[in-house]
């Protein structure tokens, strides 16, 4: 135990230097630009943080999982901050994760209504609805193999297809407004729910249905208790993507014509003034909302389905 | 340990036909219609079952034992002859729930605890929350597991997985008991403990069972009866009554009793095979 | 009550093949699709149809607005033969190179898909073998990769494309940097579970004959994992063809079935934007159905199971 926490403890240390110089290298840069002054912390951070993650990722147990991708994560946006900073790379082409920050703090007030209208008000609703749609008609067809076995393959024809390109048609029939985006992410995020749960509810193995037939269960009672449960695991699934394929599809369908707010709105607009600072904040704030609704299924996903082997280890 | 003398009774061939006919079939055949021939999986069976009894269906593999159970269970149609459970067709039997089925595996549910696996047949069937808590519990008990009730099936190793589903086959109180092979995926040491356990819950709540088994020496020591099935077409070649006493151990498999018997069955078995 | 004789057997064998296929069900879905569709565009153009007629002065039956709302030339919702006719004109009346030719816009689009694809599928296979023989590799880049595809990605298809237009990269390379991105994740996903399927059992085997990791990855982990690298192709150029059309949605791109999408929705052109999103679909079905042939020949040479 003693030798565990030795190397832990070393590791972190590692990690704690690389950290430390790498702060020291980006401030020396910020002040007196690319120089022999900032040749050793960039050395040190380099030697010290590759270490410590070596030594991370070969160690077992959550904290190292945790702090290894994590570690290797600000190794990055360091290695960013200062190639931008230190190479003079224009801002139009490559801003700083710094200049990045900054933007999204100056720019806050329009970046919250674009979230708001983007986000809350065209991919809550279009996601809520899509996925409910989908299981709900995956529930209805469930008794009947013959639609199932009609509608199955269109929907994986579908699903393969580009479907941000009805984004113009939706505009056209529901307006400028959140009603078409949602409406876009309503058709994106049907199918794999359909998909998805017409698995799941095939799921259940042929002697748990046997077992259900011998209790003289009704249709209604082995699914609820059956089939359902057992289709958790590919219902999570279809939520997950669903999480990705929403944010995407308002984002997109917003290229194609949007009232003044939103954040495909913004991107595209603030491309074409090449302020692309601001668009890499947008885009910042996408990638926080869509990580955050991704992870939040995953801790649901977790506490409903924890019995499934995936889960135990 | 030792088998008591005066408990031996070897069953009475006059009490027998008094007792009430649990499972009656007659003339019993199913056939498959696969895509090259038709497949005869049962072929004219004639077997009553009456109520106390423990009968082993035992047989090679595709000898039919497995289909006749479902046939009994209402999972499987006949196409041939009859079959009625307690007087009713297997379904009417199915809906009034007179039986319990165990499968080959625990097929336990792994999103619920070991008691809410045990209830759930008493859910379906609408008993109230505290009777279906009560039982549950007694049955766990009864089958050794009273301290696992809280825990999931993945917790508990495979024979206490199978006791469990076994505990959950008898919450119910059926008046039959339909087993399939549930011990075949155990090692012997298990086994034998289970068989042990099994053979005194019978001894104790005197309900029917039927068990398919292809092991010998575990029909042996189960049953009352030991059907000899034939392989396919699934035929009966011989139904032999077992003499041994109701309150057995596992040291009755040493007695020249147990040895004539299994003998018997190692005989039958050979008569079926030879015919193919 | 004995088995009955069953009459004509190779009758009812195919019958039952039938009833129990996918080709009956999906045409009767199909064909009601296409009557609810006809049905739907009366729906919507009937008060613009009823305009038209109006302002044409002589009286209508109600036999005259259904055919109108199926013959217009901005309509709310295409009619199929509509659409169709538009394809068969754009397709098949056009020279293949001039730009009002959908033919020239979906191979602008397909070029790009496929170097896209080329791209992604590169990386992916590295990636996976990176991941899969080095463990820091693993524990640090792997969580970030997942992480990658909950940002949507194709919000910076404009970015990238305007701002590799000022550096000069206009043209194929913008759009497939854009594919290749979006396509190098199910690649990646599926090698890394593909050269990791091999049972312990076989490993162990190969640590048997001490061979070194090289001949473990080309003996035992790469023809294991063709069967998981099929299916995330196949995702992968779906992918990498919405990838495509996104990438041509900023001005710049003239040509394409993206471009052809936004003109067409910029001018109304209502059958002209379904022409052009069948296209895609078609695309779509001929890339994946390619993938699918290219699998369906390996599994033949691997002797029926991959």
């Amino acid at each position: 135990m003693g030798r565990a926490l030795d190397s832990l403890a070393a590791a972190l240390g590692l990690a704690g230097l690389a950290v430390a110089s790498g702060l020291v290298t980006v401030a020396r840069l910020a002040a007196e630009g690319p120089g022999p002054s900032t040749v050793v912390p960039l050395l040190i951070t380099l030697i010290a943080g590759g270490s410590a993650l070596v030594r991370l990722s070969s160690r077992e147990g959550w904290p190292s999982r945790v702090a290894t991708p994590l570690l290797f994560g600000l190794i990055l946006l360091w290695g960013w901050e200062v190639v931008v900073a230190g190479f003079q790379v224009p801002r139009i082409l490559l801003p700083a994760p710094s200049a990045i920050g900054e933007a999204l703090a100056r720019a806050w007030p329009t970046l919250a209504a674009d979230f708001w209208q983007t986000f809350v008000r065209s991919v809550i609703p279009g996601y809520a609805i899509g996925s409910g749609a989908g299981f709900l008609v995956a529930v209805a067809i469930d008794r009947s193999p013959f639609l199932q076995r009609g509608l199955l393959p269109l929907g994986s024809m579908i699903s393969a297809m580009p479907i941000v390109g009805i984004a113009p048609i939706m505009v056209m029939w529901f307006g400028f407004d959140w009603q078409s985006k949602a409406a876009v992410v309503v058709v994106m995020t049907f199918f794999p729910m359909l998909v998805n749960t017409l698995a799941g509810l095939a799921a259940a193995g042929a002697m748990e249905r046997d077992l259900m037939r011998s209790y003289a269960a009704s249709y209604l009672q082995t699914l609820v208790r059956l089939r359902l449960p057992n289709a958790l695991p590919f219902i999570f699934n279809a939520l997950k993507l669903n999480s990705t394929l929403a944010l995407i599809g308002a984002i997109v369908a917003e290229f194609f014509g949007t009232p003044i707010v939103g954040m495909g709105f913004r991107i595209s607009t603030e491309v074409a003034r090449m302020n692309v600072d601001v668009v890499w904040a947008t885009i910042a704030l996408a990638a926080l909302a869509g990580s955050a609704s991704y992870g939040l299924i995953s801790l649901v996903e977790r506490g409903t389905t924890f019995w499934h082997p995936s889960f135990r280890k | 340990m030792t088998i008591a003398q005066a408990s031996r009774t070897a069953t009475p061939t006059a009490a027998a036909e008094t007792r009430p006919p649990v499972v009656d079939a007659r003339g019993l055949t199913l056939v498959y219609q696969t895509a090259d021939a038709p497949v005869t999986a049962l072929s004219d069976i004639n077997l009553t079952i009456r109520k106390g009894d423990f009968v082993s269906l035992i047989g090679p593999s595709g000898c039919g034992k497995t289909t006749l159970m479902r046939v009994v269970a209402d999972l499987e149609k006949p196409t041939g002859g009859s079959v009625t459970v307690n007087g009713k067709t297997p379904e009417q039997a199915r809906l009034d729930r007179s039986y319990g089925y165990v499968f080959q595996a625990p097929a336990l549910y792994p999103w619920r605890s070991i008691e809410r696996n045990v209830t759930l047949p008493l859910e379906i069937m609408g008993m109230a929350k505290a009777e279906r808590q009560d039982r549950a519990r007694r049955y766990l008990d009864l089958v050794g597991l009273g301290g696992f009730a809280r825990k999931f099936p993945w917790q508990l190793s495979g024979g206490m997985q199978q006791r469990a589903s076994i505990a959950r086959a008898m919450s119910f109180e059926p008046d039959l008991l339909l087993m399939d092979e549930p011990f075949g995926a155990l090692d012997e040491i298990t086994r034998d403990k289970l068989n042990l356990h099994l053979v005194r819950l019978w001894a104790q709540t005197g309900m029917t069972v039927v068990f398919v088994t292809h092991s010998i020496p575990e029909a042996v020591f189960l049953s009352s009866r030991i059907v000899v099935m034939s392989p396919r077409p699934g035929r009966i070649m011989e139904v032999i009554e077992s003499g041994l006493p109701r309150d057995r151990d596992l040291d009755v498999r040493e007695t020249p009793e147990f040895l004539d018997v299994a003998h018997r069955v190692r005989v039958a078995l050979r008569t079926g095979h030879s015919y193919d | 009550m004995t088995a009955a004789a069953i009459p004509g057997p190779a009758r009812r064998a195919l019958s039952r093949r039938l009833a129990q296929g996918r080709a009956v069900p999906l045409a009767v879905v199909l064909a009601v699709l296409l009557v609810v569709w006809y049905a739907a565009a009366v729906w919507l153009n009937a008060p613009q149809a009823g305009e038209q007629l109006d302002r044409a002065g002589t009286p209508w039956t109600t036999a005259d607005l259904v055919v109108r709302s199926w013959a217009m030339e901005r309509p709310v919702l295409p009619a199929p033969h509509q659409i169709g006719a538009e394809l068969y004109e754009s397709v098949l009346n056009r020279p293949i190179d001039s730009r009002r030719s959908l033919v020239y816009h979906a191979q602008v689009t397909l070029s790009a898909t496929l170097a896209g694809f080329g791209f992604g599928v590169a990386l992916g296979i590295l990636l996976a073998i990176g991941i899969v023989h080095l463990r820091t590799l693993d524990r640090s880049l792997m969580p970030w990769i997942i992480a990658s595809q909950t940002i949507p990605i194709l919000a910076i298809a404009p970015m990238v494309v305007v701002v590799l237009g000022n550096l000069g990269f206009t043209g194929l390379l913008p759009k497939a940097l854009i594919s290749g991105y979006l396509s190098f994740f199910p690649v990646t996903i599926g090698m890394v579970k593909g050269l990791r399927s091999p049972d312990p059992l076989q490993l162990d085997l190969m640590r048997t004959y001490s061979a070194r990791p090289m001949h473990v990855f080309a003996k035992l982990r790469w023809p294991a994992s063709v069967g998981f690298l099929f299916p995330s192709l196949k995702v992968a150029i779906a992918l990498a063809l919405v990838g495509a059309i996104v990438a041509e949605l900023p001005t710049g791109a003239q040509a394409g079935l993206g471009a052809r999408l936004l003109t067409g929705s910029y001018y109304g052109q209502t059958v002209q934007i379904w022409a052009a999103l069948f296209m895609a679909s078609f695309l779509a079905m001929l890339a994946v159905g390619a993938v699918g042939l290219a699998e369906r020949a390996l599994v033949r040479f691997r002797g029926g199971r991959l």
